[in-house]
């Protein structure tokens, strides 16, 4: 089993799809905190849905000058359906080709069943690790986790 | 495990005694049809503890996929200030699928609550700090979805259905 990247690892760079026709690489945010939240799937139910919830906590998480970052292995036009439905104002990044290539650095990638674990990472103005969590992949691991990661960070 | 962060308060909604030995708190949004399938379930389960449970409701709208559970948790709110919160909350749960602003107006006109005020509180979202204040308390308690309940200041993570909710309350209950 791969091992879920830790506090004080600095986060491996990556460039992955934020869209039709756009990139974004995790380097370009240095200088603010960025919250990585890999997902197992688009369209998960709706009233418990972990991306849906963080959406709501956005002004929060604005409020310490993070970034939040949804990573799962959907394609850019499936997330771009899913942002549309779900009204989410905040990037879905597609770890679809290679396929699930950042969440094998990050050791949260499931391989038997060809997903991402559900697992969160907040990561410093510098580019390391300052908190990392792995759900259990049923479980939406809520906000708590990512918003006290957040307020013990250097300032 | 997650626990309740934010102890219950005279500012809670609260059915029941303060000196009742469980204390069940919803994390709830008006609009989400889970919310409305445990809405009639509370009840049993108030019924079946009786004096022995107090219910609180807190509000947890997801605004962004439920467009009228902010004006929903404003109207409650508004309600509460004319001492009507729980015929309020009854009547948006037992009408949440006609939802609308105009239908939360109809609502307080039936509960006879000035309807100019409330249009006038709405616009001017008089109560949306509560309602948020609500909201991010139930961030820091861990709420991960609605409905997030509490019993006694753990969060229950199993099934809602009344057997589960009620064998989940008697477990923490003797606690």
């Amino acid at each position: 089993m791969p091992q879920i990247l830790s506090l004080g690892t600095p986060a491996p760079d990556f460039t992955l799809p934020a869209g039709p026709d756009k990139k974004l690489s995790l380097s370009q945010l240095r200088g603010k905190p960025v919250i990585l939240a890999f997902y197992p799937a688009d369209w998960s139910p709706v009233c418990g849905d972990q991306m849906a919830l963080y959406n709501e906590i956005l002004p929060e998480f604005k409020e310490f000058g993070a970034e939040l970052l949804g990573v799962s292995v959907d394609g850019v036009w499936c997330h771009a359906a899913f942002a549309k439905d779900r009204h989410l104002q905040f990037p879905l990044l597609a770890d679809f080709e290679p396929k699930g290539s950042v969440a094998r650095k990050f050791g949260v990638y499931r391989e038997a069943d060809g997903i991402t674990e559900r697992a969160l990472f907040v990561i410093d103005k510098n580019g390391t690790i300052a908190w990392s969590y792995l759900s259990p992949i049923a479980v939406n691991p809520g906000a708590d986790g990512i918003l006290q990661a957040l307020e013990g960070l250097p300032k | 495990m997650a626990t309740l962060k934010v102890p219950v308060t005279a500012k809670d909604h609260v059915q029941g005694d303060a000196a009742a030995e469980i204390t069940l708190v919803e994390y709830g949004d008006y609009q989400c049809p889970h919310c409305g399938h445990a809405y009639p379930i509370v009840k049993q389960v108030q019924k079946h503890f009786g004096k022995r449970l107090r219910f609180v409701f807190r509000d947890f709208p997801l605004t962004q996929i439920h467009p009228d559970a902010e004006a929903a948790a404003e109207t409650a709110a508004f309600a509460a200030a004319h001492g009507r919160y729980w015929k309020m909350h009854d009547a948006i749960f037992e009408n949440q699928s006609k939802l609308s602003t105009d239908y939360l107006l109809k609502l307080a006109k039936s509960l006879k609550l000035p309807v100019s005020e409330l249009r006038d509180a709405l616009e001017t979202q008089m109560y949306a700090a509560a309602v948020r204040e609500d909201f991010l308390g139930g961030v820091r308690s861990g709420v991960n979805g609605t409905p997030t309940f509490f019993i006694n200041g753990l969060r229950h993570d199993g099934p809602f259905e009344f057997p589960e909710l009620v064998a989940a309350i008697e477990l923490r209950g003797k606690a």
